[in-house]
């Protein structure tokens, strides 16, 4: 990275340190918080929408779908979320080979479970055994996307449904009296009023979020945690030009400090969206607002 | 291998004892069952003993919290912010990699790089520090005129907390901390994928659940079973604790008394 690193074995201290944690590998260190950060962008609004979806299914008249949204909304009970990830990895990777393999090998007679493996013709692997690097990369975080999705779903459905029922009956009923149809009232009545009961929940659910992000690396993404694992062990002399013991407690204090300060900064901002969001609201946080005001 | 000889064989599996080996080729769902539930007596061992002990320290955080002396509020401060705004994966690792670099100061550390003492210390802070919180909030919400009839009646310091706050502190807390120890269950399932190493493949549930789904590429057989045993797992937690909030709230009529109530929103 710098000109002076050339020659590490002569450097101490500072420039050492500042050799050190430019190198090529910490550099991915330092993309892979990007990683995290993408997942997060990503997955915050596909999970919201996934709950909203779920949430107002779980209120429809129609009893199929009623099922389906509760049955959703509940998959997340008394069991824990980890065995979710691990589970919807491989079960999801399977359903897209094995539909591809109903599209492409129709005339496979061959069963797709022989015993204790899972085959498909290859036309239909996922991704193509052919295809470059970055391919398999994307498709692992893709997979890791829609995973987290999936779950945080089912917590976001919770919270939704919950503040969807918080809503005072009486403001469905004067948008009924005003002869608003079903579909009118949820879009213009509940909708808008909904947020303000949901946001406690839902900030709780983005720390959630953002605590079990190192739970990437049991889906096999190139996190931080994988890269604060791979360059804290022992380097011997051989294998690189920085040498050390094993540092495995530094990179996983700088990981801790990491997710600590992220976790305060988000609680300062969620506080100040909720201080914005009861200001004039018929709660008692609001009601708090006026007095201090007052 | 009938049901029943595998049973004999590998229900003590998760702790040494039974047959060495696992089974292997064709798995029967009596071995996914037995080796599962084999594994769970790790899950509940971590549960209940971090709960139990944690209980004390959450108390004593959560009166600290309280004090107006900051010489007590701010290390329950820090204590409950550090360990609520982290995620308890990266609290496995850092503790596994601390423990490690202590056992070369000294072989006094030696069991702490084992999980079963390693990864139960920091559930048992993990517990603490987010039931601390919860009773800390309990606290704030005692009734003004609870305090002030113990005043009323002359009780102060210790006797005034013994009877009076303590109590009403674990009522008003006990419904969210019901939750709190179904999550800490669930939680302990992290133990085994976070550098605490399975011994002689002695792990808890999930360890097994993915070991059969890593050998079968099925995922549908093991984590569904896995999924049965922690609902059962979860409605006895929820049965015990039950009898405990009735028994704290024998003394009030039943409309006044605080119902559990499910928020499933914690993974830590």
């Amino acid at each position: 990275m710098f000109s002076y690193c050339t020659d590490p074995s002569t450097l101490e201290g500072l420039s050492w340190l500042s050799c050190y944690l430019t190198t090529g590998k910490h550099v991915n260190l330092y993309i892979s918080v990007f990683v995290v950060l993408a997942l997060l962008a990503i997955t915050a609004p596909v999970a919201l929408l996934f709950g909203f979806g779920a949430a107002s299914a779980a209120r429809s008249k129609f009893l199929p779908l009623r099922w389906f949204g509760k049955g959703y909304t509940s998959i997340v009970r008394g069991v824990p979320d980890i065995a979710f990830f691990l589970f919807f990895v491989i079960a999801l990777d399977q359903a897209f080979e094995w539909m591809r393999h109903k599209v492409k090998c129709p005339d496979w007679d061959q069963p797709i479970r022989q015993g204790i493996d899972f085959v498909v013709c290859d036309v239909a692997k996922l991704p193509l055994s052919t295809s470059p690097q970055w391919v398999h990369e994307t498709y692992g975080f893709f997979l890791a996307v829609l995973t987290f999705s999936i779950v945080f779903g089912a917590f976001a459905a919770n919270v939704l449904y919950g503040a969807m029922r918080a809503v005072p009956r009486a403001q469905i009923e004067t948008a009924e009296a005003y002869g608003m149809t079903h579909r009118q009232a949820f879009w213009r009545i509940l909708v808008p009023q909904m947020w303000v009961y949901a946001l406690p929940g839902l900030s709780n659910l983005w720390m959630v979020l953002i605590k079990s992000t190192p739970l990437l690396f049991l889906l096999g993404v190139e996190d931080i945690v994988y890269w604060a694992r791979e360059l804290g062990g022992t380097k011997t002399a051989r294998f690189t030009d920085y040498p050390h013991p094993n540092w495995h407690v530094w990179y996983f204090a700088a990981l801790l400090v990491f997710y600590l300060c992220f976790t305060k900064v988000s609680e300062v901002v969620l506080d100040r969206v909720m201080k914005r969001l009861t200001k004039g609201q018929a709660t008692a946080g609001g009601e708090a607002q006026r007095k201090a005001a007052a | 291998m009938s049901c029943v000889e595998t049973i004999q064989a590998y229900a003590l599996r998760s702790l040494g004892f039974g047959e060495r080996l696992l089974p292997r080729g064709e798995y029967t769902l009596c071995e996914h069952f037995t080796l599962i539930g084999s594994g769970l007596i790790w899950n509940v061992y971590f549960g209940a003993l971090a709960l139990m002990t944690g209980f004390f320290l959450a108390v004593a955080l959560a009166v600290g919290k309280s004090s107006t002396n900051p010489l007590w509020r701010k290390p329950a401060e820090w204590f409950i912010f550090v360990f609520r705004g982290s995620p308890l994966f990266i609290q496995f690792f850092f503790a596994y990699a601390c423990f490690l670099s202590l056992k070369g100061v000294s072989s006094f550390f030696d069991p702490f790089t084992s999980a079963w003492l390693g990864a139960l210390i920091v559930l048992f802070c993990n517990t603490a520090a987010y039931s601390g919180e919860i009773f800390y909030g309990a606290l704030l919400s005692i009734p003004k005129g609870d305090i002030e009839a113990a005043d009323a009646y002359g009780m102060t310091g210790w006797n005034r907390f013994r009877r009076i706050t303590f109590p009403t502190m674990l009522r008003l807390a006990w419904p969210a901390y019901t939750n709190e120890a179904i999550f800490l269950f669930h939680a302990t399932t992290l133990v085994f994928f976070s550098g605490f190493p399975a011994w002689r493949q002695q792990g808890d549930a999930l360890y097994y659940a993915s070991y059969f789904a890593d050998k079968t590429f099925n995922p549908f057989v093991p984590y569904p079973i896995l999924a049965f045993y922690f609902i059962l797992l979860t409605l006895v937690i929820i049965s015990l604790f039950g009898f405990v909030n009735r028994r704290l709230n024998r003394h009030l009529p039943q409309e006044r008394r605080k119902k559990f109530r499910w928020r499933p929103n914690l993974i830590r």
